[in-house]
């Protein structure tokens, strides 16, 4: 009942537009629903959904992470950079990995224990760690990663799914337990709503941001290889503008950008929605720089939309009253 | 100490740091570089700084009313390719019509960003993150990817970079540059003097406080956001003319450098503090470092992360020390109180 419940809410409306673009695709191909269109359809966007993830739980919490796009590129180039100079390649995975980490947990412990703005510390980090990647890999392209890296990056492995879309589908319960089963999930709630009151009631708020921060990093640094081995090369400016399209299938989720409120639930929609717009503008023959700024006007929408229902709402109230 | 206290506030304190950290910086790169104190590094410094600075002091009313602008650089890039396209079409445009209609489609879309957060209530971050993709969105499409080139363009504009106000010696400041400086002053009069500049701080201080003294709160964030644009669309036309050939790319990534030339200028990013100069100052480190690391040929990317750093620094100075400054200032006060006849001098 609670869902049927909440299906009349926010979620209903994105589950009414996700069946309105899907059936409006679909009339253009008859191939859309195929499984291989599904799959390609989670596969090109894979770096993306990942990260809205543990983006939804920051943005719950009241934060916000602007250099998941830069650390993606970080850890990228940290990857290409050992493996160039002759370091083993699980070696610079694991290093790659602990670079993210590291990343997340140094903008963690700037916004959590001295008390910054995560707008400003991330957006220094948005900014330095994009450098950082630069530095090592300059204007250079590097390629030629092992043979496995690259079929695990690009081939199915199981049936026609990818070990990508496998670590999201796992990665998408693991947040959907955390958020909405686990007393961290409850933590995330409470501080978005009142990082004060949670304080004072004895909530270890410095932990649970530095937390999230880091596994921001660590899940960013995961995205940035998986990039990695489905492009097969590097570059400096890889996943440049990611942000965007990150951000927007949160907050189009209904996850409030005051922290608080939002569900997965919603979130999983919106990243269909926008799997399927996207896809859908392809088909229609539509270039990637208007579908960025459909993207963008949907990015305000999704806040502009609540916003006028809630004063229309409050406004129709006070005159029944 | 109490002369200090008594004439240097502590946001002064700050800028004064910031300056004192601009000259170490060109000492230091001084030792580095052979020929680096010479007119041609000051000419170079002078070019960098005057886009950033225009756009900056914009910036600095929105991030005043505790706001943020990210879609200043693709107001600039649209500015720049229109303003570029109609004076390559029609060489003839009269140049001040050609900077007008530049800084009126800039407020204009500074007006699209100022109605959704004052009046629509949508953050400010959400909306320019929106409107940075747009703008440029449309620009790509709209423009078709076609160049606007330097040879198409009228000459009084290909010249306008070289045009001279003042020479002393081979140090040229350059008619770009001093509108820039121009702009600085007006601004810095404007937000100590005016009615409507000291508002922008007090939106910035307390939100809640100035909407219940009555201030029109929602028409200054409206306004704050016209000027930033406008401005960009002033620093879109400049970058017409400092850099003649014109791609859909003008201007990408240029909202991080100004808004870190914002931050590390000592504009508070929870607003309410700050000053023109202070972005000014900001703008003038970044170039400093921009010029010289690239005079320095060790890596021109080393200058992002730097960059990032910078940023952090500054925000985190604000927030650790800055604080403790003020409570010196507030105890000093306290154990220094001067007779009531000299008191307007301490209140600032």
């Amino acid at each position: 009942m609670a869902i049927l419940n909440r299906l009349r809410g926010w979620e209903g409306l994105l589950l009414v537009i996700l069946i309105a673009i899907v059936t409006m695709n679909v009339l253009r191909s008859p191939y859309y629903l195929g499984i291989g269109n599904i799959v390609n359809l989670f596969q090109l966007s894979i770096e993306k959904i990942v990260l809205a993830l543990i983006m939804t739980l920051i943005i719950i919490n009241g934060e916000i992470d602007l250099s998941v796009a830069s650390v993606m590129g970080l850890a990228a180039c940290i990857l290409a950079w050992l493996f160039s100079i002759g370091v083993p390649f699980p070696v610079a995975i694991l290093a790659a990995l602990l670079c993210g980490l590291a990343a997340g947990l140094f903008n963690g412990f700037w916004i959590a224990y001295v008390g910054l703005p995560s707008l400003a510390v991330t957006l220094a980090g948005l900014i330095g760690y994009r450098g950082i990647a630069r530095i090592f890999i300059e204007d250079r392209a590097i390629g030629g990663f092992p043979e496995w890296f690259n079929t695990l990056g690009q081939q199915p492995l199981v049936g026609p799914i990818t070990i990508a879309i496998i670590i999201f589908a796992v990665l998408f319960i693991g947040t959907a337990i955390v958020l909405h089963g686990s007393a961290l999930g409850r933590l995330v709630y409470v501080i978005g709503n009142n990082a004060q009151a949670a304080r004072y009631s004895g909530v270890r708020v410095k932990l649970v941001k530095l937390t999230l921060f880091a596994a921001s990093g660590l899940i960013a640094a995961l995205a940035g290889i998986l990039y990695t081995a489905r492009l097969g090369s590097v570059r400096g400016d890889m996943a440049t503008g990611f942000e965007l399209d990150i951000i927007t299938m949160v907050l189009l989720g209904g996850v409030s950008i005051f922290g608080g409120s939002g569900n997965i639930l919603g979130v999983g929609l919106s990243i269909l929605v926008i799997l399927n717009l996207r896809n859908g503008m392809g088909l229609a023959n539509i270039t990637g720089n208007t579908q960025t700024s459909v993207i963008g006007a949907l990015l305000i929408l999704s806040v502009l939309v609540p916003n006028l229902a809630q004063t229309i709402r409050s406004k129709w109230i006070g005159r029944e009253t | 100490m109490n002369w200090i206290r008594r004439h240097i506030r502590p946001e002064q304190v700050r800028e004064l740091s910031l300056l004192l950290l601009i000259i170490v910086a060109v000492i230091f790169f001084g030792s580095l570089i052979a020929n680096y104190y010479t007119s041609r590094t000051f000419n170079r410094i002078a070019a960098s700084v005057t886009i950033i600075t225009i756009v900056a002091v914009g910036q600095t009313l929105v991030v005043l009313t505790r706001n943020i602008d990210l879609s200043v650089g693709s107001i600039v890039g649209c500015t720049a390719y229109f303003v570029g396209t109609l004076l390559a079409r029609d060489n003839s445009l009269n140049p001040f019509l050609a900077v007008l209609i530049a800084v009126a489609m800039g407020g204009g879309m500074g007006a699209l960003n100022g109605v959704l957060v004052a009046f629509a209530r949508v953050p400010s971050i959400i909306v320019t993150l929106g409107t940075l993709a747009i703008f440029r969105g449309l620009l790509v499409d709209l423009s078709g990817a076609r160049t606007v080139t330097t040879d198409s363009l009228p000459g009084w504009l290909v010249d306008l970079p070289r045009v001279n106000i003042v020479s002393i010696g081979e140090v040229n400041v350059g008619a770009l540059f001093a509108i820039a400086v121009c702009i600085v002053i007006l601004f810095q009069l404007g937000t100590t003097f005016l009615r409507t500049g000291r508002r922008f701080y007090a939106i910035g201080s307390n939100p809640d406080a100035a909407e219940l003294i009555g201030l029109p709160t929602r028409r200054l964030v409206f306004i704050a956001f016209v000027i930033c644009g406008a401005l960009a669309g002033l620093a879109g036309f400049v970058t017409l003319a400092r850099f003649g050939n014109i791609t859909v790319e003008a201007g990408r990534g240029l909202e991080l450098e100004v808004v870190a030339a914002v931050v590390v200028g000592g504009v508070n990013i929870f607003g309410g503090s700050g000053t023109v100069v202070g972005a000014m100052l900001g703008a003038i480190m970044i170039g400093v470092l921009e010029q010289s690391l690239f005079r320095l040929q060790i890596s021109e990317f080393w200058r992002d992360a730097l960059l990032g750093l910078l940023i952090l620094l500054a925000v985190a100075s604000d927030a650790v020390i800055l604080q403790r400054l003020r409570a010196l200032w507030a105890r000093g006060e306290l154990r220094f109180a001067t007779p009531p006849k000299e008191k307007d001098e301490v209140s600032t």
